[in-house]
């Protein structure tokens, strides 16, 4: 096992896995946060998050997830590292433009920004509504609830920060998508998962979730700067 | 004076290779592994000799020049491999595939050892196919087979047009299971550059490592020359840039026999030469003259609109088109073998009727198989060979005739070796294109693989334990025995000499020069006045060259000037040899073409009453003529009779 | 056809004089290159030139000039084999080069192609992978009829697809990884799609990965650009059909 684990295919196979499990994460994340814009009274939203935060979920599904990440980087460090070594004298002219997506190329660009966004994103809304407990409350069917919603809606409203803070989602929003237009193909090849038939089909699925996801988590700010 | 003998079994034909294998020794498993054989070349018939011999339990050292045994030019064969499997049910026989090669050979190779490849023949694909080469299949999964020229039976095989390459790969892929067992040890980028005897045996070889510029010494009970054809010494041909007469002419220098140099194929439908600066010819298969028609103008005038380019073969008519090949065999029109294809084209241009701007090309037209079959049909059949031209022409076949010219392809002459495939030195062996032995005076299609493949796989390791079963108290060969430092010391001086005359030539400058005379007298029309001209001239170059070349860099480290330099100086002997030998030979027959004798009607006649034998070479010193052994030919089963293509 | 002649053409290309001493980029002028004239033709010219002028020529690799033996291996303005699409460097002709141009020549560049002169490279890591596992295991002679096991035309055919490569190590060398990926999985996928190559398909994938991975080369991140400069053709299919073998292989462990 551990010569499966360190082999190269092995660690991809990891960092597909947990590719794969991050994809499925945002899809739900997506889902939930899209309730904001259906439920002008924040209501929804805060029935999902307030769900999210059920201690089966908060200490059992949400380990799983950082864990998910922390794999999903490690191994992305450990591969990226590797990779550089292969080659240790750069080309001096190299076109790689005609032969490769500029996305494929720049993952781990691609997934460091995403992880600094990641980062500040946990300090906005998870840090106060899970840790912290800095968030307006209300009261719903007599019990007392966080207002994540309310949060989230100054977060993307309040002042000149409003349109900064919009903007820097949105940016995150088209990284994200990048990442994911080569990642969600890659991972099923990764895992072997792809021929010549299924490739096209698959690359096509990848693009219609990075525009999606990307889409979807672009919309939602611009939503709310706008329309809240 | 040596005798030569060929130690032709005694029996019927169809017996002699079975009673032959019954009567020979064997070594023991447990005395196996303390021999060693070098094979030298690792193409299909070095490949397939190194891996059959390791399986056997020997200890194998193989050699090539390249920088990986998978690139010997083997890989280069396009068209297929004959067997006589008789899958079509076409009454294909093992006697059948035996005449069709005798004959296709002009009567000029030995009726057993021609049996023999043709019986083992079927046993080759067998074993390819156990090797994972993936040949064309039928819908129903079953082995598909072409026809090729000169036969009226279907049974070739192929893979795709990379037939070479894949039975290579099997081989190679056999050799890469031995090496990883540490049963051969494998030297790529080894030039082998002289042979080391001992009491008269080879004992081993003397190279140069290519990275390192090392001279090394490798001792071993036997050695096998699989070093490949040696078209080479007419600078342009189909042959890899690599591809040396060196190995097999050490072999020659230290003993051993040369048998029939004069004999070469030249290859009707190859790119033809563009310029000055070419440096190798392209071959097209030969497949293309199955649906494509071969012309020229019929007056003059338009040849030379086409030369000057002030006019397109589309620009004329179907009436002003002579289809020569047509016109001069109407019963095999296109698809006459490839030495009358070759001699007519040349008749042609040199009559001025030439097609490109040097005036030394004819055209091959699919218009009329376009029109008949359809441009996909066209397309599905030879698809990748019209990318192929035109990457190299920038021509699309499709729309304007390909333009061909014959060139040098193959050379059926080699080490002269016995049936058990040993040359006059004892110990010392040559297989695949490297020796003489099967195909006469003309190679058919598909034939080349077929030998090299019988002689590594089912001949050699057989006949090879009738030597060694002798040498089992041999120990193992001592690198400090003073053959060695002889020989070592004599192989450094000879590159030495040449590295110090630091002239004002490069290397390639003599090659082209020694080509040239090679390709104009020694070529495809010969005759006695020119052949001793070319003797003359060889000469001069040869003086010319130890004189003024040129090799810049270092001596004792990678030196890709070095390298050509010392295979240069070789050819510049065999050309020597080649044309004496032909010279010697004063009739028309398979690939040599001499002018002197010709029908009436201006075809090859061939003499068998004076040259029904091999010739066969022996060195006598540097300065001395070299002296001409024959064997004589004797043939039991066939009959001997003129070819005739009309 | 006449061909374009390029009047001047400017030739920056890496010479380093062995493994050990550091390399450095020169300048050459070379003129009048007809359009038809090959790459490594325009090259014998410039070395010609050098020669006579009392210079060590550029070595490079090659030997078959057609394409199929896989030793030439130039990396020729950014892109392995150079400017043009499904062709070997021995392929490649003038006429897709422009009058006046810079053309700049570099050897693979990979940790496990070391360099060994000028342009030349050390490819026996190819080799090693092979001799670790790239073969069906069967001795001369007491083998099957040909036709004993049929073998359907599509496997076949796409087991010769996969068994085109050449061995040249453009996808190493265009790859941004050097992964060698494309060349395992295109030897594992022709033996995997052949009867005769599945008995021991499992044990191949393995070792043959294992060695590739103790090579040295990098890790393969789906980029394509391989398959897109291979010469052959090679598509990245294989690659996840090797990585289906392996992990299959590896699961049953
Ligand atoms: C373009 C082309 C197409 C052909 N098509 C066909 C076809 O369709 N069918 C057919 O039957 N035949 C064909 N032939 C002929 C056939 O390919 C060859 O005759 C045959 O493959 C020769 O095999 P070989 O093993 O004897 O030599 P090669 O494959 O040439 O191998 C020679 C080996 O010797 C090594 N070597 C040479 N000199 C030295 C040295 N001094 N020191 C160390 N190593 C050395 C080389 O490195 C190489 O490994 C074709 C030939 C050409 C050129
Ligand atoms: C929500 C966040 C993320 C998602 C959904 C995600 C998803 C994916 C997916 C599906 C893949 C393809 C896996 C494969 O090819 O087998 C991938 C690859 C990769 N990811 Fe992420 N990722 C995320 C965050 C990150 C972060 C934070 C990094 C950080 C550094 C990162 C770095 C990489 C790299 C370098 C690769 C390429 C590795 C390879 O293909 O071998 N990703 N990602
Ligand atoms: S896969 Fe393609 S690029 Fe790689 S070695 Fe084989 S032929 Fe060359
Ligand atoms: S020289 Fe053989 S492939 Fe280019």
């Amino acid at each position: 096992m551990s010569s499966f684990l360190s082999s190269s295919i092995g660690k991809k196979l990891i960092m597909s896995l947990s590719g794969l499990f991050l994809v499925l994460f945002l899809l739900v994340h997506l889902i939930l946060n899209s309730f904001l814009m259906f439920d002008s009274t924040g209501e929804l939203f805060n029935a999902g998050a307030h769900f999210m935060a059920m201690p089966v979920i908060r200490f059992g599904l949400q380990p799983v997830l950082f864990g998910g990440f922390i794999v999903h980087i490690i191994y992305a460090i450990i591969l990226t590292l590797q990779n550089q070594k292969a080659r240790p004298q750069k080309y001096a002219s190299q076109n790689l433009g005609n032969s490769s997506t500029w996305s494929s190329r720049n993952m781990f660009v691609l997934g460091g920004l995403v992880l600094v966004f990641i980062v500040m994103h946990l300090m906005h809304f998870f840090v106060p509504m899970q840790i912290t407990g800095e968030v307006p409350m209300k009261m719903v069917d007599g019990v007392e609830i966080h207002d994540g919603a309310a949060l989230v809606k100054a977060l993307f409203t309040t002042g000149t920060f409003g349109i900064v803070y919009t903007c820097i989602y949105v940016l995150g929003a088209v990284l994200l998508g990048l990442h994911l237009a080569h990642g969600f193909w890659s991972s099923f090849q990764s895992i072997g998962m792809s021929n010549i038939i299924w490739r096209a089909r698959l690359e096509r699925a990848g693009y219609i979730y990075a525009i999606f996801i990307a889409g979807g988590f672009t919309i939602i700010p611009l939503y709310l700067h706008f329309f809240a | 004076m040596t005798v030569l003998n060929s130690k032709i079994p005694a029996g019927p034909l169809a017996e002699k290779w079975s009673k032959h294998k019954a009567a020979i020794k064997v070594v023991s498993p447990a005395n196996k592994r303390k021999l060693d054989i070098i094979v030298v070349g690792t193409g299909l018939a070095g490949g397939s000799a190194a891996a059959s011999l390791a399986e056997m339990g020997y200890n194998v050292k193989a050699f090539c020049y390249q920088d990986s045994g998978r690139r010997a030019h083997s890989i280069a064969a396009q068209g297929g491999i004959n067997a006589a499997k008789n899958y079509q049910n076409d009454n294909d026989s093992i006697y059948r595939l035996f005449y069709d090669t005798i004959k296709g050979g002009d009567y000029r190779a030995r009726e057993a050892n021609v049996y023999r490849l043709a019986e083992v023949s079927g046993d080759i694909i067998d074993q390819c196919v156990a090797q994972g080469v993936p040949f064309a299949r039928e819908y129903g999964g079953t082995l598909s087979n072409r026809s090729f020229g000169g036969v009226l039976v279907s049974r070739t095989f192929y893979a795709r047009g990379q037939t070479g390459q894949q039975l290579l790969l099997g081989c190679y892929a056999s050799m890469n299971r031995m090496i990883g067992q540490g049963k051969i040890e494998m030297h790529e980028r080894n030039e082998m550059l002289d042979i080391v005897t001992v009491d008269g045996k080879a004992r081993g070889i003397i190279t140069r490592n290519l990275v390192t510029g090392e001279i090394e010494r490798h001792g071993a009970h036997a050695v096998v020359i699989a070093s490949g054809g040696y078209g080479n010494v007419f600078f342009l041909s189909t042959n890899a840039m690599g591809c040396n007469g060196g190995a097999a002419w050490q072999a020659y220098k230290n003993g051993a026999l040369f048998g029939n140099p004069c004999f070469v194929q030249i290859h009707p439908t190859c790119i033809p030469v563009h310029g000055e600066q070419q440096s190798k010819l392209t071959l097209m298969s030969e497949s293309l003259r199955n649906d494509g028609r071969v012309w020229v103008p019929k007056k003059k005038e338009d040849a030379i609109k086409l030369q000057e380019g002030k006019m397109g073969p589309n620009d004329i008519a179907d009436e002003d088109r002579d289809f020569y090949l047509e016109r001069r065999y109407p019963s095999y029109g296109n698809l006459v073998p490839r030495d009358v294809a070759s001699r007519a084209a040349k008749e042609r241009c040199d009559a001025g009727f030439g097609v490109n701007a040097e005036g030394k090309a004819v055209y091959l037209d699919f218009k009329y198989s376009i029109e008949r079959l359809g441009q996909d049909v066209i397309e599905a059949r030879y698809g990748n060979l019209f990318q192929m031209y035109e990457k190299i022409t920038d021509v699309d076949p499709y729309k304007e005739p390909m333009q061909i010219y014959p060139a040098i392809h193959y050379s059926m002459g080699g080490v002269w070796v016995d049936y058990n495939l040993m040359t006059t030195v004892p110990g010392l062996y040559a297989i695949g294109e490297a020796n003489f032995s099967d195909h006469g005076g003309n190679r058919l299609g598909a034939s080349a693989l077929m030998q090299g493949l019988a002689d590594g796989y089912f001949v050699l390791p057989y006949t090879i334990g009738d030597y060694l079963a002798d040498e089992i108290q041999t120990p193992r060969i001592d690198l400090n025995h003073p053959e060695f430092a002889k020989k070592e010391k004599a192989v450094t001086e000879r590159f030495q000499n040449l590295y110090n005359v630091k002239g004002d030539k490069s290397v390639d400058s003599f090659h082209k020069r020694l080509g040239n005379i090679m390709w104009d007298y020694v070529g495809m029309a010969r005759n006695a006045e020119g052949l001793k001209y070319a003797i003359e001239e060889i000469a001069k170059i040869k003086a010319d060259f130890y004189k003024n070349v040129r090799i810049p860099g270092d001596f004792d480290a990678m030196n890709i000037e070095l390298e050509k330099a010392g295979r240069v100086a070789d050819f510049l002997e065999l050309g020597d040899l080649m044309a004496r030998d032909a010279l010697n030979r004063n009739e028309s027959c398979g690939g040599h073409y001499r002018e002197e004798s010709v029908t009436e009607e201006g075809e090859a006649k061939r003499d068998d009453e004076n040259f029904t034998y091999v010739s066969a070479w022996e060195y006598k010193g540097e300065n001395a003529e070299p002296v001409l052994h024959k064997e004589e030919l004797v043939f039991e089963e066939v009959k001997l009779t003129q070819r005739s293509y009309k | 056809m006449a061909d374009k002649i390029i009047k001047n053409l400017t030739i920056k290309v890496w010479r380093q004089k062995n493994a050990k001493t550091a390399g450095k980029f020169e300048t050459y002028k070379i003129n009048d290159i007809s359009g038809g004239t090959s790459f490594l033709e325009m090259l014998d010219i410039l070395n010609e030139q050098l020669i006579n002028e009392g210079q060590e020529p550029i070595a490079f690799d090659h030997d078959c000039r057609e394409g199929i033996c896989g030793m030439c291996s130039l990396f020729i303005n950014g892109r392995a084999h150079g400017p043009d699409d499904d062709i070997t460097t021995c392929q490649l002709h003038m006429r897709k080069f422009k009058e006046g141009e810079t053309i700049t020549i570099e050897p693979w560049r990979a940790g496990a192609f070391p360099v060994i002169k000028d342009l030349i490279v050390d490819r026996t890591a190819f080799e090693k992978v092979l001799q670790a596992g790239g073969y069906i295991s069967v001795n001369t002679g007491g083998v099957p009829d040909g036709n004993a096991i049929p073998i359907s035309q599509d496997d076949a055919e796409e087991a010769m697809d996969a068994a085109a490569c050449i061995g040249c190590g453009a996808c190493v060398a265009t790859c941004k990884n050097s992964s060698a990926m494309l060349f395992v999985s295109a030897k594992v996928s022709h033996l995997a799609k052949l009867p005769q190559g599945r008995v021991e398909a499992s044990r191949r994938a393995k070792n043959m990965v294992a060695k590739m991975d103790e090579l040295g080369f990098g890790n393969c991140t789906n980029t394509g650009a391989c398959e897109v400069e291979c010469p052959k053709g090679i598509s990245i299919a294989n690659i996840a059909r090797l990585n289906r073998e392996f992990l299959a292989a590896k699961i049953k462990d």
